[in-house]
């Protein structure tokens, strides 16, 4: 597995605690949701950055008043048929206002990448065929989306009326 | 109809280049056949049982001339000549080599089509009326709604890898043509007391293995708000619908285990603060936009008194029962809304030759505006027809075999393509919708029995409604022989009702006798002009339990 | 989805469809897809049968030649290899209600 994150491939500065591991006294570190519960001043107090992991299951909103102590949310996909942590990361963006690095982990598929990236995905752990290319490739098979969501791109809608003010001013 | 602008087009020519690259990967062995599976549903490509099959997209059932003609010749160039209209409205072709996709693909989008989620775990074609715009007591012609849906709900971001797949119909009429009851979402177009225009909102119908009507999550939508409210409904879902088991992931089964309140609380809530965001309030200028496209066709100042209609009906035999049963009345004088039935006696309900296809675009061309509308019941439509050029219509038409009399009648049958076709199915059902509209095809008869929904599925899965038909028949498989269950009493429309089975299923030797017998005790209890489902509301199933198996 | 096989089945033949146009195809002696049933090898016995399988399944991943490789039931008759169930029956002739069309038009050998 490797990381791209802002469209390139980059070495992963977190380390991924499994529950049974031991915290390490330094370095940024992403924990499961039930460890963090169980050990949430403890992770709070450390000077280093903190992600949480969230499961197909947990909901955002049990992290949404820590969001701005955490500078990681890993969404974990179970199985690529499984679409629940789109809904989670729409949430986490545009509703609880996440500014931190949104990554997803588990079984995702290169012909996601765009869903991915538009309900506000920054970073993926991926399989170590995708290039950056074979990314870019996929973030970009459409130049307009219908519908508004967490990207910056404005929707078509927002586009037509642009044109129709523009129609209108000549 | 509604057409393409820039983005449109743009959008559907890339999905084109995306499709050809994943299937150039597939080909090529970079791409598994696991992986692939998921991006070839979404564009509509199923493997069934003889061959690849293509479910192109024809949105809320409204197609133009010219792409009828471009889909009669995609099925001679690309497949083998015919093709078959389904219960979304939509047309499947039978036999597409995988390689051949990209270019048929590329060949649709010429025409402003695509398959662009006509299958796969998304929101799928949203269908309407085959008469709107042209029934008389519409509210607003729903295909404008449809066609916003249609493009909010492509690609969505968010809502393309649900739990399961979603189905939304949209009715402008309190008869409902739509089964919106039955769907995932179905949208009611309403009036309120102040002569505004909302959207009552069920969630939660459905058919296949655990068949549920559906439950009002929301009374008076105003359109502004309704893509807020369905992301509302789809975010819901899409969080907590469950995951585990295919069989318990469609939307129905949430509602049903959470309980309609809680839906509507979570809903509610939810849709507050979606509101809020307002992202997704609809602006009057894209609904005006889009409306401008199905503004009603310039109609002439007719009178619907046609005398040389009645003349040909009465010099005619053939048309004087096509004129009782397949044309539908329309909103403005001297026009008429005809149905073509795809239900000749012995062939497949909803097939189509290309060459059939031909002539229904011509004929459209020629007598209705050039629009052609598919209806769920697997027929076509010509909306906008003129009642003096009825006889012109009707000799067109059945010189293309195309000119059964049978619409709301018992032949006019609903069948999925069964085991004849598909990967999916335990027994056959076209074969049996043949072998009982042979055993009907007297039409004096047919009249006679009146309407009579009549709807076969080859498996659980439900694709031919049978749940749903007046009389339903559903196809099993023990130790790979074919049997055949009966339910009786389903309903569609605005009285939607899931059929009770009637007893032990029949063989595949035995079926048509059984309806037979079903007929037969229906027209012996009827009262006045008591139609198949009326009778079985008042008698229940025991008296047909009684004679069915008495005979056994 | 209808029932390839009964448990215990005394002979059964691999079938799969191809990757490049999903027409129906039988594996044969010679490690070749046929579209015809009459050319397909006849395993006897569980053992046989799952040493077939194995063969076609090659064909699926690496080979990447066909897809949804399985086992089928088949009788022996003088007549050839005949399809037990109606399902099989249907896949390698095409559809009933189509006689036009599909293997039952095109090759000789096929059964109803």
């Amino acid at each position: 597995m490797q990381l791209i994150k802002d469209g390139a491939i980059i070495a992963d500065e977190w380390t991924a605690l499994a529950d049974e591991d031991a915290l390490p006294a330094t370095g940024p570190v992403i924990v499961s949701l039930d460890r963090f519960k169980l050990e949430q001043n403890l992770l709070l107090a450390r000077k280093d950055k903190l992600g949480i992991r969230l499961k197909s299951g947990e909901a955002p909103e049990q992290i949404k008043d820590f969001l701005d102590r955490l500078a990681l949310v890993a969404l974990e996909f179970p199985a690529y048929r499984n679409g629940r942590a789109f809904s989670y990361a729409y949430l986490l963006r545009e509703r609880y206002g996440f500014k931190g690095e949104l990554r997803a982990v588990g079984a995702v598929l290169r012909d996601q990448f765009n869903y991915l990236a538009r309900v506000g995905f920054d970073a993926y752990e991926v399989r170590d065929n995708i290039t950056p290319e074979i990314f870019k490739l996929s973030v970009s098979a459409f130049e307009h989306d219908y519908q508004p969501s967490a990207d910056s791109k404005p929707a078509v809608l927002s586009l037509r009326q642009r044109r129709l003010a523009a129609q209108k001013a000549t | 109809m509604y057409r393409y602008d820039e983005f449109d087009q743009q959008l559907v020519n890339e999905r084109v280049a995306q499709f050809r690259d994943q299937v150039t990967r597939r080909l090529a062995g970079e791409l598994s056949e696991d992986e692939f599976k998921m991006s070839r549903l979404m564009n509509g490509v199923y493997l069934q049982l003889h061959s690849y099959m293509l479910r192109i997209a024809i949105p809320y059932g409204t197609l133009s001339s010219r792409q009828v003609h471009k889909l009669a010749d995609i099925t001679r160039k690309y497949d083998k000549g015919y093709g078959h209209f389904t219960t979304r409205q939509n047309l499947q072709l039978n036999w597409p080599a995988l390689k051949d996709i990209p270019d048929l693909l590329a060949e649709l989008a010429s025409v402003e089509m695509h398959c662009i989620q006509t299958s796969g775990n998304c929101i799928r074609n949203t269908t309407s009326d085959h008469h709107a715009g042209a029934a008389p007591d519409e509210l607003e012609d729903p295909r404008v709604i449809c066609e916003v849906i249609r493009q909010w709900s492509t690609f969505h971001p968010e809502f393309s890898f649900l739990p399961r797949k979603f189905k939304i119909a949209v009715s402008a009429t309190e008869h409902d043509r739509a089964a919106i009851r039955v769907h995932d979402i179905g949208i009611q177009i309403v009036k309120n007391a102040a002569g505004e225009i909302g959207y009552e909102v069920w969630a939660g119908g459905g058919l296949g293995r655990t068949p549920i009507i559906g439950k009002k999550v929301g009374d008076f939508v105003p359109r502004e708000d309704l893509l807020a409210f369905l992301e509302s409904v789809l975010r819901v879902y899409n969080m907590f619908g469950r995951r585990d088991n295919l069989y318990k992931s469609r939307i129905k089964i949430l509602v049903h285990e959470v309980g309609a309140d809680e839906i509507r609380r979570q809903v509610a809530a939810e849709f507050k603060e979606v509101k809020a965001r307002g992202t997704l309030q609809l602006p009057e200028e894209e609904v005006a936009r889009i409306r401008k496209y199905f503004a009603p066709p310039e109609f002439e100042t007719l009178s619907d008194d046609v005398p040389e209609i009645n003349a040909a009906a009465a010099k005619d035999k053939g048309f004087a029962d096509w004129l009782k049963s397949n044309i539908s009345a329309h909103k403005q004088p001297g026009y008429t809304i005809v149905n073509i039935s795809l239900k000749p006696v012995g062939l497949t309900p909803g097939d189509c030759s290309a060459d059939q296809m031909d002539v229904v675009a011509d004929i459209a061309e020629k007598y209705a505006f050039s629009e052609i509308r598919v209806a769920h019941e697997q027929n076509l439509c010509l909306a906008h027809v003129r009642r003096k050029d009825l006889y012109e219509v009707y000799t067109a038409l059945k010189a293309a075999d195309l000119g059964t009399p049978n619409i709301g009648l018992i032949t006019d049958q609903i069948a999925c393509p069964g085991l004849d076709y598909c990967n999916l199915a335990n027994a056959r059902s076209i074969a049996i919708a043949q072998r009982l509209s042979e055993r009907f095809q007297d039409i004096e008869f047919q009249q006679k029995i009146g309407r009579l929904h009549l709807n076969t599925s080859g498996c659980i899965n439900a694709c031919g409604h049978h749940h749903v038909g007046h009389i339903g028949i559903l196809g099993v498989d023990k130790k790979g022989v074919e049997y055949y269950q009966v339910t009786l009493g389903g309903a569609a429309d605005e009285t939607a009702a899931i059929g009770d089975i009637v007893g032990p299923a029949f063989t595949e030797g035995e079926i048509v006798d059984a309806i037979d017998t079903i007929v037969k005790i229906y027209l012996d209890l009827r009262q006045g002009d008591e139609i198949f489902i009326d009778t079985y509301r008042r008698v229940g199933v025991q008296p047909f339990k009684d004679k069915l198996y008495a005979a056994h | 989805m209808a029932q390839h096989s009964r448990k215990g089945a005394q002979f059964q033949a691999v079938t799969a469809n191809r990757l490049l146009d999903g027409i129906v195809v039988y594996l044969t002696k010679n490690d070749d897809w046929s579209e015809s049933l009459q050319d397909a090898e006849v395993a006897e016995g569980k053992e046989a049968a799952d040493a077939l399988l194995a063969r076609g399944a090659l064909f699926f991943e690496p080979k990447n030649l066909v897809i949804d490789v399985y086992l089928f039931e088949v009788e022996q008759t003088d007549a050839g290899i005949r399809a037990s169930s109606v399902r099989e029956i249907i896949r390698q002739a095409g559809p009933t209600v189509r006689k036009d069309l599909g293997k039952q038009a095109e090759l000789d050998g096929v059964h109803a």
